[in-house]
């Protein structure tokens, strides 16, 4: 990891409308050169409306913003020289093999043809796509695709990356190697900005995040000081015998000290904790009433819990807004 | 870094890179007929099925015991004015699908001139209409049709007709534009295409419509432009249809062009 101290994105009071939708209402970021800024949050909350603004695709309704250096609206073209985009919805050509997309990009970005081909055949290979190279884009699995993606944003060797949503419907393999890749490219000196729904891939990739919520920042930090933000930990406790839930409910009560919460209908013992150090007690108690169980647990606390704990509402409330999101593209 | 120490030329130092920009999009859209001939269809059996059709059904009926043989050489020039003109159509419908697919976000964000993805879609577009010319006069051929005004005024027939519809595309590269889908542009062109080219003088003589017909067919371009391809093909009063015409090609480009432009850059 690079120790420099400057700054790759910057962006002050970013505001967006669409008529009476507000997708923006004045957003800072700040990202340090080298590092991963995840941007996690629902669908509707702005993540992609912000990337769209940093990557020159959209004007800020008010607010500025420079990337590397360039403002992103009267520098748009030196901007676009060093970023690399990766949409949503993967933006390559699906009626054009996976090596002609990169060729033209390549012919797009000034190279000779030899330099585009070569280029192409390269990034084809490192992301195992040369198989499937002479295929049509239209013929790729969602992995592929994506894949296709990321090697078309990085034809220009972009100092800058923009990753929207790089895993959203891809499997857990394929998940794997885009995480993967993005690694790669932080280790090579790259400047990431991932927008996320998953508290899980914001954990495993980012140097921070930043948490939005209909279109302001509600939350940034480390991973870590998020979650320890974002509430506590549960510990649950599932019997063997359905009859036993009163019983598991009384020594989790001893052993903690509070209350936990009884699901009958799912056989389910469960109790907030700061921490893990109550869990052998209350395994040694359970096993001296002579109680089995089918479950302990101590479980993170999962994306709609942060946003619970961060917002005051759930992740999915927010339905209706990510069709107005759409609309924008 | 990556092994490979290519770095993109310097774009900005070199003022004509917008042209090398917008020939490798044109380039694309080529290559992407060539990979889905199955979109191919509508500029290359649709003429071939149309111009069967229209001679062997109406032929005998309309050329008044000159069989289909007597009907060709009006039918041809005719049906080539149908044929572009429904081509333009895939232009606009084209570009909508670019942007809703988000191919346009990707072309936005790269260090290229902003008109280059407008114009490689024109220009690419201007090898799909050759190619349904090219097809439909070869099927013509094949069933007898020669230029009877000479090979040389015939081959200016094919070029005016290429003209027309990069003149005409630009009403569909606009309504591409502002309009939200492709199923949306291909329902409006297909209103305006049917009564535009069967209400005209392409497949029966002007005179034998209604007078309400006639008056619309008098005003009409396609007249005009189907009245120049019959002089310039099959001999014929050239001048006042060759004028109309050309007058109606700068109207199109003057008026849709900018529009098109507009919303263009309003998009982008």
């Amino acid at each position: 990891m690079t120790t420099t101290n400057q700054v790759a994105i910057e962006a002050v009071g970013l505001v967006k409308k669409y008529g009476s939708t507000t997708a923006l209402a004045g957003v800072d970021l700040s990202v340090p050169t080298g590092t991963v800024l995840g941007v996690l949050g629902p669908n509707g909350a702005g993540k992609t409306t912000a990337v769209r603004i940093l990557g020159t695709l959209l004007r800020p309704d008010s607010g500025h913003a420079t990337v590397g250096g360039y403002d992103v609206v009267r520098e748009a073209g030196k901007v676009r020289s060093i970023i690399g985009l990766t949409g949503q919805y993967a933006s390559v050509d699906e009626d054009m093999s996976g090596r002609r997309n990169l060729i033209m990009i390549g012919r797009l970005l000034g190279y000779s043809r030899t330099q585009a081909r070569a280029r192409a055949d390269e990034l084809l290979e490192r992301f195992e796509l040369v198989d499937a190279g002479d295929r049509i884009a239209k013929t790729y699995s969602g992995g592929m695709r994506r894949r296709l993606d990321l090697a078309s944003s990085l034809v220009g060797n972009p100092s800058i990356l923009y990753l929207d949503e790089p895993t959203t419907g891809l499997d857990p393999h394929a998940r794997n190697g885009v995480w993967e890749t993005v690694r790669n490219l932080v280790l090579d000196g790259t400047t990431v900005l991932l927008t996320t729904q998953y508290l899980e891939e914001a954990d495993a990739l980012t140097d921070s995040i930043v948490v939005f919520d209909k279109g302001s920042v509600v939350a940034n930090g480390r991973p870590a000081e998020l979650k320890a933000q974002a509430g506590k930990q549960s510990l649950d406790v599932r019997p063997a015998e359905p009859a036993h839930l009163e019983r598991v409910a009384a020594i989790v009560a001893e052993s903690v000290g509070t209350r936990p919460s009884v699901d009958v209908v799912n056989t389910l013992v469960s109790v907030p904790v700061t921490d893990g150090s109550s869990m052998p007690v209350v395994v040694r108690r359970l096993d001296e009433a002579g109680i089995a169980v089918t479950e302990l647990s101590l479980r993170l606390p999962s994306l709609d819990e942060v946003f619970l704990a961060l917002t005051g509402h759930t992740a999915e409330e927010k339905k209706s807004d990510a069709v107005l999101e759409g609309a924008s593209r | 870094m990556s092994t490979a120490t290519l770095e993109p030329a310097a774009h900005r130092s070199r003022p004509f890179a917008w042209v090398q920009q917008s020939l490798t999009l044109a380039w694309r859209n080529i290559v992407r007929i060539r990979q889905n001939p199955e979109a191919l269809a509508d500029v290359t059996f649709q003429p071939i099925i149309f111009l069967a059709l229209f001679l062997f059904v109406f032929g005998g009926a309309i050329s008044q015991g000159g069989g289909w043989r007597g009907y060709l050489p009006q039918l041809l020039p005719g049906l080539l004015v149908q044929t572009v003109v429904f081509a333009t159509m895939g232009t606009g419908v084209g570009l909508n699908d670019d942007f809703a697919k988000g191919v346009f976000d990707r072309f936005r964000s790269l260090p290229i001139a902003r008109i280059s993805p407008l114009i490689g879609a024109v220009l690419g577009d201007a090898v799909r209409y050759s190619l349904s010319i090219t097809v439909l006069m070869v099927s013509g051929f094949v069933l007898g049709f020669r230029f009877d005004n000479g090979v040389g005024n015939g081959l200016l027939g094919m070029l005016i007709v290429l003209l027309f519809a990069l003149s005409m595309c630009w009403i569909w590269v606009w309504l591409g534009l502002v309009m939200k889908t492709a199923q949306g542009v291909q329902g409006i062109a297909f209103l305006v295409m049917f009564p535009l080219t069967f209400g005209s003088n392409i497949f029966v003589p002007a005179s034998t419509l209604p007078d309400f017909l006639q008056a619309f067919v008098k005003v009409s371009p396609i007249t005009y432009l189907v009245d120049t391809e019959r002089a310039l093909m099959s001999g014929g009063a050239l001048q006042k249809p060759l004028l109309i015409t050309l007058a109606w090609m700068v109207g199109l480009v003057a008026v849709f062009a900018p529009l098109a432009i507009r919303a263009y850059r309003r998009r982008t």
